[in-house]
């Protein structure tokens, strides 16, 4: 996640239900501003629906932080989920596919990360989590 | 902006509010009552841009009700008194006509001009007869101005309702519309979906679907996802509920429409999709359960002869 440049920067709050599809409609446009092939666009929108769930969830609503960043010749777009909630207390269960705490089908957090380039997690017990992706193009 | 205007008028009105009532005003406005209308009507052509949602006559049938409704109270009330039941009708006027204009598609601009523009009308009036007395035309164009803008909210107020009106009836006809249950052959039904697969939504589609298993006596349910934008977990989750609760009541169902993106997406996510048949197009899905129902379709000429034996013809698309 070292040397990109962020060029615009747009934050959507997560707190409902509707609001995931608003974020999926948000990255949806910046994908194809960006000109992500239809799989790219396809993938990135996947992702931002999975993190943002979970964001509502699982850390009881907050936002995202939707960036279209550049590094030297390449562009892309970077989401950063961000909430208040109770935390992980396990990174690496968490991340563990078919692990889940809810009734899902517990592939979202892992599942997001094989559709991204960059994937970054920031979780304190009590405080919140932050979970930072990036794909380029 | 509003408010602050309104404080402002009421504010340096007061004083001069005590004993004399408004009732001068208001019986001076009743007797104009005709020239008032001409002159509104005249104002309204302006203001509003006539289209096939609102006729002239429908327009100037709904500004003499307004006009009504506000020189139809008794003489003796004050148009500060805008709080006052006796002001109920003429809101109520004002209130369904700006909700029968959202529903019309206005916009929200449009609908308070209506109300607006009845302003320089009332205010002519005024000039008519307080002209020469700057201190009392100031002060009876501050209540007609306070007056109008209050209107005006409820104008407004009445429109965000009236879209919400809208808006809701859209939601329940959006879960309703977005689930049909199609007859594609004698036992075999399929269920194209189409937008967000949100929680409430997947609900109705599971049960539309199985009733529908039931009531046709369908062994085989296609269902298709082209219409379906993103596939996340959440959405293979509830697909694969359905999937299961109708392959308990004895139907297999075939999920049709996956586009290579959502393929790879899938993949990527990790979802388990390889006890399902699943089909590209809805014509392959359709095959298949053609064949699974020992059925099979040809191309026959026009004497009624198969042509084709093998089935090397795919079928149209139902």
């Amino acid at each position: 996640m070292t040397g990109a440049t962020v060029l615009q920067a747009e934050t959507v709050a997560i707190a409902t239900s509707n609001d995931v599809v608003v974020v999926r409609q948000r990255v949806r446009a910046l994908a194809l501003q960006v000109g992500l092939s239809l799989v790219d666009q396809t993938k990135i929108v996947t992702a931002a629906s999975e993190l943002g769930r979970n964001t509502l969830e699982h850390g009881l609503g907050g936002q995202v932080e939707v960036s279209l960043v550049t590094n030297g010749p390449r562009r892309g777009i970077r989401l950063s989920f961000q909430d208040t909630g109770p935390g992980i207390a396990d990174l690496e269960l968490a991340l563990r596919d078919g692990y889940t705490s809810a009734k899902g089908m517990g592939l979202g957090l892992s599942g997001s990360k094989r559709l991204m380039h960059e994937f970054a997690i920031d979780s304190t017990l009590g405080k919140g989590t932050t979970v930072t992706v990036t794909r380029w193009k | 902006m509003l408010r602050l205007l309104h404080s402002a008028c009421s504010g340096q009105y007061l004083p001069d509010s005590g004993k004399e009532p408004m009732s001068t005003l208001l019986s001076a406005l009743q007797q104009e009552r005709v020239a008032m209308l001409k002159a509104w009507i005249a104002n309204l052509q302006t203001a509003i841009q006539l289209n096939d949602l609102l006729s002239q006559r429908e327009l100037d049938a709904q500004a003499a009700d307004v006009l009504n409704a506000l020189l139809s109270v008794d003489p003796e009330t004050r148009l500060q008194d805008f709080g006052s039941v006796v002001w109920r009708p003429l809101k109520d006027v004002v209130s369904s006509i700006s909700v029968s204009r959202a529903t019309l598609g206005f916009t929200p601009s449009e609908t308070a001009l209506f109300i607006l523009s009845l302003k320089p009308v009332l205010f002519e009036q005024i000039r008519k007869r307080w002209g020469a007395e700057s201190d009392k035309l100031f002060a009876e164009i501050s209540v007609v101005d306070t007056f109008v803008d209050k209107l005006g909210l409820v104008t407004t107020e009445s429109f965000i309702k009236g879209r919400e009106q809208v808006i809701v009836h859209q939601q329940e006809d959006m879960l309703e519309l977005s689930t049909p249950v199609v007859t594609l052959w004698d036992g075999i039904v399929a269920l194209p979906l189409i937008g967000t697969l949100d929680s409430a939504r997947t609900q109705v589609v599971m049960e539309t679907l199985l009733q529908a298993i039931v009531s046709t006596n369908s062994r085989i349910a296609i269902i298709d996802i082209t219409g379906v934008a993103t596939v996340d977990t959440l959405v293979a989750q509830h697909l694969l509920k359905t999937i299961t609760a109708a392959r308990l009541m004895g139907a297999e169902c075939i999920l049709s429409g996956i586009r290579p993106q959502i393929a790879q997406t899938i993949v990527h996510l990790g979802i388990n999709l390889q006890e399902i048949t699943t089909k590209a197009k809805l014509s392959d899905a359709f095959r298949v359960a053609l064949e699974k129902t020992n059925r099979r379709v040809v191309r026959v000429d026009k004497a009624g002869t198969v042509v084709t034996a093998a089935k090397q013809e795919p079928a149209k698309d139902a």
